[in-house]
C-alpha cells in the first residue's frame, strides 16, 4: 500500500478564486492510500517545495499528488522536489486543477467538485505507480535544416558558427529562397541580393555546412538526438563535380520554352538552366519534363557543347541516409492561388500581377531588366493601382483568415520605389488598415504617403474591369469620402496573401509534429517556447511557423539555432523512463506492434515457454529496445491481446483513472 | 472435381508419408451436422466428407496443427485461403509445415434456413444445380438453393484461391450479392433506430463464445476475455456489459484483420448478424484508406497498422469537428 501525500496549490487566486482548496484537501483525506493532505498558496515556491519535502520525511510518503497547474509547467519541478527528499520522481502525479478547472469554470461549487474528482484520479494512479529509472541516449552532433531560404541559411550559419555540422536540404536547385526573388527590402530599401548573396556564399564556403540542393526529405525515423533521415537527391543530369557553371549549355539548348520559376513564370528559360546568376551551387540542372534528349532521345546539344563534359542524361535519383541530433524546419511560403478571386481579373489580364511578380518586374535580373513595363504590351505605365489584403484577413472562405503581415510594408516600398524612379506614374493603394508595427516601419509608410505623394484610399476594391483600350478600370469604395471611385489603371498589383509551402504538410507528418488549420507549424508554447515544436528535437524557423518579414525571420532563425546548439552541446540526453514492454506469456508475435512503432524499437525473438506437464513450446515474441522506445504508447493500443503495456501509463493505471473519474 | 478425388489425394499423401495428418470435415450425427476434423490414417478418412454443409473455415486449426511434427494437409475453399494468408501474415502458422490443396466451392447451405421452410425429419440433402433436394421421413422436398445458402456464401467475395500449394479446383462462376447493402441499411437508420436494432440483436447473446472461438482473427495466445488482469474478462452474463461491450470490443480487436469469412454469424446459436459489425468496419476502412481485403496477400500492411503521408483524417471524409 502506498503512503500518499496530497498538496493542493492555490496558485495565488488563479486556482483559489474558483476552487475551494481547503475542501479539496479535506475531501481527499479519506481516499485509499492518502495519509496526509494540505494546501498552500504557491506550491512551486521554495517554501511550497519545502513543505512537500518535509511531509515526505515526516509521514514516510511513498507517493505525491500535487493539485496545481498543467504538468507541462511544473511536473519537472515537483519531480525534482520529491527526488531531493528521497523518493522516485515517477511517484509524483499532477492533478491539473488550473487549466482544466479554475481557468475554465466560473462556479466555485462546480470547480471544487471537479478539482476533487481530478485529485482522486491522480491518487488512483499513484496507488499503482512504481519507481522508474530513465536510461540515457547519445546525441548525434549534427543538425538538419529543411529549407535553404533566408531562415534556413541563418539557422545553418549560426549552428555552424558554434562548431556543429549542418546539412541544408533544399528542394530548388539553388538556395536563396523567396528573399533572392525580392528586388529591394524595407525599411531601408537596400537590394535584397546585395545582403542575401554574401550569406549564400558564406554557406557555400563554410566547411561545417553540407548543401543538398534539388533534394527532398524522403523519410524520417528516430527521435530527439538520434534522427535518421533519408534524403532524395533528385537527378540533376549533371555531374556536380565537373560543372563549372559557365552557362554555355543554356545557350546551346534548343528547348527554351520552360517557365522561369525564379521570375514567377513571367519569362522563359531553357531546359538546362542555372536559376539565377548568383545561384549556390552554381551548377546547371536539366528539367526532365522539358529536355528533348531525356524525353525522346533526340538532341544532346548541351552535352556536345559542354566544355567540361559534365552532362549525364542517365543520372538517376540518389538516396542519402544521414543521422542528426536536431532538425530545423524552414520551409517558407508561397503566395496563394488567385483562382477564387475572379473579381481582380488576375487570370484575364497580364497587367494584373501579384506583388511577388512586381518584384521580378522591377528587378535588374528580371524579365524586363529592371525597367517597369506593362506586361501586356511592354509600354511604360502611367497609373498603377495596388490592392491590399487580397486573400488576407478574409473570412469568406476564399482566402486566409490571418493577416499576412508583410504586405502593408512591401506595398509602401513598391509605391515609393515607383514614385522615386518614375515620378510621372500615379500610384493608388486601396487598403483596409495600414499595419506598420516595427522599428522605423511607420516612419517608412508615412514617407510613402506624405513625401512620395502616394494616393492611399481606405476601402476595398469591388471589381477590376479590363477595358477594350487595354486599360484596367478599378472600381472600389473610398470609405473616408464615402463614395465609389473608378480608377483607370495601366497595371493592378495584388498584395496576395502568403501561405506555408504546401509540402510542409508532408514534412510535418514525417516529423510527427503538429500543424494548425492554416498549415502553419505549431510552436511548443506561443509565448515561452516559440521556436521549438511540440516534438522534441524539431525546431521552427521562419514563415513555416507564421507570417514574418525578413528582420523577424532572421531573429527567429538565430533563436532557433541557439536552441539547436543547446541540444547539440549535450553529450547524452536523459532518456524516457516510461517505456513499453510485452508480457511475453500473452504475446502472439503477430508483428502489429512493430508495424505501428514509429521509432523502430520493436524486434522479435523465438523463445521457449513451459506449457506445464514437462512440455515446452517455442513462440515468436516481441522485444522492446528501451533505449529507442519513446513511450508513445502506439503499440499498447494496437496489441490485440493486450500483451504490450507502457510503464508509467499502464492500462491498469489508465483504467483506474477512468474509474476514479466515473465513480461518484 | 469429385469428392472421391479429394479423398484419394488425402489417402495418397498420408500413405506416402508426405503428410502426417489431414484437416477436413467429418460426418456428424446427421447428414447436415458436419464438423472440422483431423485424420491421421487412411482408415480414419472413411468419415471424410465434402458437401454442401462444409461451410466451416479450416484455417484456424492450422495454428495448432502446424506446430506439430510433420506436415499437415489441408483442403481449403477460396474464402478459407484469405484467413490462411492473414494468419501467415501474423506469424501464427508455420507455413513450411502445411500443404494446402485448393478445392472448389459452389456456396454452402444453411440448415437453419432449410428448417425454417417448415421442412422436418430430414434424412439427407442433395444438390442438383440450382435446386436442393431434401429427403425427409415425410417424403422429398425441393427448394431453390439461393434461398437456403449461408449468408457468407450469398455475398461470396471470391471463387479464386489466394494461396495454395496444389489446386484441384476447376473454377466456379461467382454470382454474389453486394455485401455492403445490409450495412448501408444500418447506416441509413437514425442513431436511435440503430441503437434499438443492436440492443435487440445483442441482447440475445448468451455469451457462449462460439463467435470468438471460431474466428480466425481471434486467436490470441491469451484472450483479453479470459485474462483476469485485463479488466474485461467475464464468463457469465452478469450485467449488460456482456451484451453492450463484448461484441464491440471483439470487432475492434479484429478490425483491419477480419477477412469477412462470416464464421461468427454462421456459428451463432442465437442468429445474431455479427458479421454486420465487422462489415461496417471493413466498409469504413475501404472508404478511408482505399479498397482493402484482409488476407488477399501475406506482405501488405493492414491499413490500420500502416501509415502513409497520404492518410486522411476521418473527418475529411465523414465530416465533424477537426
Amino acid at each position: 500500500m502506498q503512503r500518499i501525500g496530497v498538496f493542493v496549490c492555490w496558485c495565488g487566486s488563479n486556482i483559489a478564486a474558483t476552487v475551494d482548496v481547503e475542501r479539496v484537501a479535506e475531501a481527499v483525506k479519506s481516499e485509499p492510500g492518502v495519509v496526509f493532505s494540505t494546501q498552500y498558496q504557491y506550491m512551486c515556491s521554495e517554501n511550497g517545495q519545502q513543505l512537500i519535502r518535509q511531509a515526505i520525511k515526516e509521514h514516510n510518503l511513498t507517493g505525491v499528488v500535487v493539485c496545481s497547474c498543467s504538468p507541462r509547467m511544473h511536473e519537472a519541478t515537483f519531480r525534482k522536489t520529491a527526488e531531493s527528499a528521497g523518493i522516485n520522481p515517477y511517484m509524483v502525479e499532477i492533478a491539473n486543477i488550473r487549466e482544466q478547472v479554475s481557468w475554465i469554470h466560473k462556479d466555485i461549487e462546480e470547480g471544487t467538485e471537479k478539482a476533487i474528482i481530478l485529485a482522486r484520479t491522480a491518487i488512483a494512479k499513484v496507488n499503482l505507480n512504481a519507481p522508474l529509472t530513465a536510461g540515457e541516449t547519445k546525441v548525434t552532433k549534427r543538425a538538419l535544416v529543411i529549407g535553404g531560404g533566408i531562415a534556413g541559411i541563418q539557422s545553418a550559419l549560426d549552428i555552424a558558427e558554434a562548431g556543429y555540422e549542418v546539412d541544408i536540404v533544399e528542394t530548388k536547385p539553388t538556395i536563396g529562397g523567396r528573399m533572392a526573388q525580392l528586388d529591394k527590402t524595407f525599411p531601408t530599401l537596400d537590394c535584397a541580393a546585395c545582403i542575401l548573396t554574401p550569406k549564400m556564399v558564406d554557406v557555400a564556403q563554410n566547411e561545417k555546412i553540407t548543401l543538398y540542393t534539388y533534394s527532398e526529405i524522403e523519410d524520417v525515423k528516430g527521435f530527439v538526438g538520434n534522427f535518421s533521415v533519408k534524403i532524395r537527391k533528385k537527378a540533376r543530369y549533371i555531374n556536380e563535380d565537373a560543372c563549372t557553371g559557365c552557362g554555355v549549355c543554356m545557350n546551346a539548348c534548343p528547348s527554351k520554352k520552360g517557365l522561369n520559376e525564379f521570375n514567377q513564370g513571367l519569362n522563359n528559360r531553357p531546359a538546362i538552366y542555372i536559376p539565377f546568376a548568383q545561384a549556390i551551387p552554381n551548377i546547371a540542372v536539366i528539367d526532365p519534363q522539358q529536355c528533348l534528349k531525356i524525353k525522346n532521345g533526340k538532341c544532346g546539344l548541351c552535352a556536345m557543347k559542354c566544355p567540361s563534359n559534365a552532362i549525364d542524361y542517365t543520372q538517376t535519383d540518389e538516396i542519402v541516409e544521414r543521422e542528426y541530433g536536431a532538425i530545423v524546419v524552414a520551409t517558407g511560403y508561397k503566395t496563394i492561388d488567385l483562382d477564387k478571386f475572379g473579381e481582380y481579373a488576375y487570370n484575364e489580364s497580364k497587367d494584373v500581377v501579384t506583388s511577388l511578380e512586381l518584384e521580378r518586374l522591377m528587378n535588374a535580373a528580371g524579365p524586363t531588366k529592371g525597367t517597369l513595363l506593362r506586361p501586356s504590351d511592354g509600354e511604360h505605365p502611367h497609373d498603377i493601382t495596388f490592392i491590399q489584403c487580397v486573400g488576407s484577413r478574409d473570412t469568406s472562405g476564399c482566402g486566409k483568415p490571418y493577416c499576412s503581415k508583410i504586405c502593408c510594408m512591401y506595398t509602401a516600398k513598391h509605391a515609393m520605389l515607383i514614385r522615386e524612379k518614375y515620378p510621372d506614374v500615379k500610384v493608388h493603394i486601396f487598403y483596409i488598415d495600414v499595419r506598420t508595427p516595427g522599428k522605423n516601419y511607420d516612419e517608412f509608410y508615412r514617407r510613402a504617403a506624405e513625401q512620395y505623394g502616394v494616393d492611399y484610399i481606405k476601402g476595398m476594391v469591388g471589381k477590376v474591369y479590363p477595358q477594350p483600350n487595354g486599360k484596367l478600370l478599378v472600381q472600389g469604395s473610398d470609405l473616408i469620402n464615402n463614395e465609389q471611385v473608378l480608377i483607370e489603371s495601366d497595371m493592378v498589383v495584388l498584395a496576395t496573401a502568403i501561405e506555408p509551402e504546401p509540402s510542409v504538410r508532408r514534412i510535418a507528418t514525417l516529423l510527427t509534429t503538429s500543424i494548425d488549420t492554416n498549415n502553419f507549424l505549431t510552436e511548443a508554447h506561443a509565448k515561452l517556447r516559440p521556436v521549438e515544436s511540440p516534438t522534441a528535437g524539431i525546431f521552427l524557423s521562419g514563415v513555416c511557423q507564421g507570417p514574418k518579414d525578413i528582420p523577424e525571420t532572421v531573429s527567429q532563425a538565430s533563436a532557433c539555432a541557439a536552441k539547436v546548439i543547446g541540444l547539440l552541446a549535450k553529450n547524452t540526453l536523459k532518456g524516457n523512463a516510461c517505456v513499453a514492454g510485452p508480457d511475453e506469456s500473452m504475446c502472439n508475435g503477430c508483428s502489429v506492434c512493430a508495424n505501428v512503432c514509429p521509432y523502430g524499437a520493436i524486434t522479435y525473438v523465438d523463445k521457449e515457454f513451459r506449457l506445464g506437464g514437462g512440455k515446452t513450446e517455442t513462440r515468436r515474441v516481441s522485444q522492446v529496445n528501451q533505449a529507442i522506445c519513446q513511450g508513445c504508447g502506439a503499440c499498447t493500443v494496437a496489441c490485440p491481446s493486450g500483451a504490450m503495456d507502457l510503464k508509467g501509463f499502464a492500462n491498469k493505471q489508465i483504467m483506474a483513472e477512468v474509474e476514479a473519474i466515473c465513480k461518484r | 472435381m469429385q469428392v472421391s478425388d479429394i479423398k484419394k489425394k488425402a489417402s495418397e499423401m498420408l500413405l506416402s508419408g508426405e503428410v502426417k495428418r489431414v484437416i477436413g470435415w467429418k460426418k456428424g450425427e446427421f447428414d447436415y451436422d458436419l464438423t472440422p476434423a483431423t485424420f491421421e490414417s487412411v482408415e480414419e478418412l472413411e468419415d471424410f466428407v465434402y458437401d454442401g454443409f462444409c461451410g466451416a473455415n479450416l484455417s484456424k486449426y492450422l495454428i495448432k496443427e502446424s506446430k506439430k511434427e510433420g506436415k499437415t494437409l489441408v483442403f481449403m475453399k477460396p474464402c478459407d485461403t484469405y484467413s490462411f494468408n492473414q494468419l501467415l501474415k501474423e506469424h501464427r502458422i508455420v507455413r513450411d509445415n502445411v500443404y494446402v490443396v485448393a478445392i472448389d466451392c459452389e456456396g454452402k447451405l444453411d440448415i437453419d434456413k432449410i428448417k425454417s421452410k417448415g421442412i422436418k425429419g430430414i434424412l439427407s440433402v442433395k444438390e442438383d444445380g440450382d435446386e436442393v433436394i431434401i429427403d425427409t421421413i415425410y417424403g422429398e422436398s425441393k427448394v431453390v438453393k439461393g434461398e437456403v445458402m449461408l449468408e457468407k456464401c450469398l455475398t461470396c467475395k471470391s471463387k479464386e484461391h489466394v494461396a495454395y500449394d496444389e489446386s484441384m479446383a476447376q473454377g466456379v462462376e461467382n454470382v454474389s450479392l453486394d455485401r455492403f447493402s445490409e450495412v448501408a441499411k444500418l447506416e441509413a437508420m437514425t442513431a436511435d433506430e440503430r441503437y434499438e436494432f443492436w440492443r435487440g440483436e445483442l441482447s440475445k447473446c448468451i455469451r457462449c463464445n462460439a463467435c470468438r472461438n471460431v474466428c480466425p482473427a481471434c486467436s490470441c495466445v491469451k484472450c483479453v476475455f479470459d485474462n483476469d488482469a485485463s479488466g474485461v474478462s467475464a464468463k457469465s452474463n452478469a450485467n449488460e456489459f456482456e451484451e453492450s461491450m463484448f461484441h464491440i470490443i471483439r470487432a475492434f480487436h479484429v478490425a483491419g484483420r477480419c477477412t469477412d469469412c462470416g464464421e461468427c454469424s454462421r456459428v451463432c446459436p442465437q442468429h445474431i448478424p455479427l458479421h454486420l459489425i465487422n462489415r461496417k468496419f471493413i466498409k469504413d476502412i475501404n472508404t478511408l484508406y482505399g479498397e482493402y481485403q484482409a488476407g488477399a496477400d501475406v506482405d501488405s500492411r493492414g491499413p490500420l497498422t500502416n501509415y502513409t503521408t497520404d492518410d486522411l483524417d476521418p473527418s475529411d471524409i465523414f465530416g465533424g469537428n477537426k
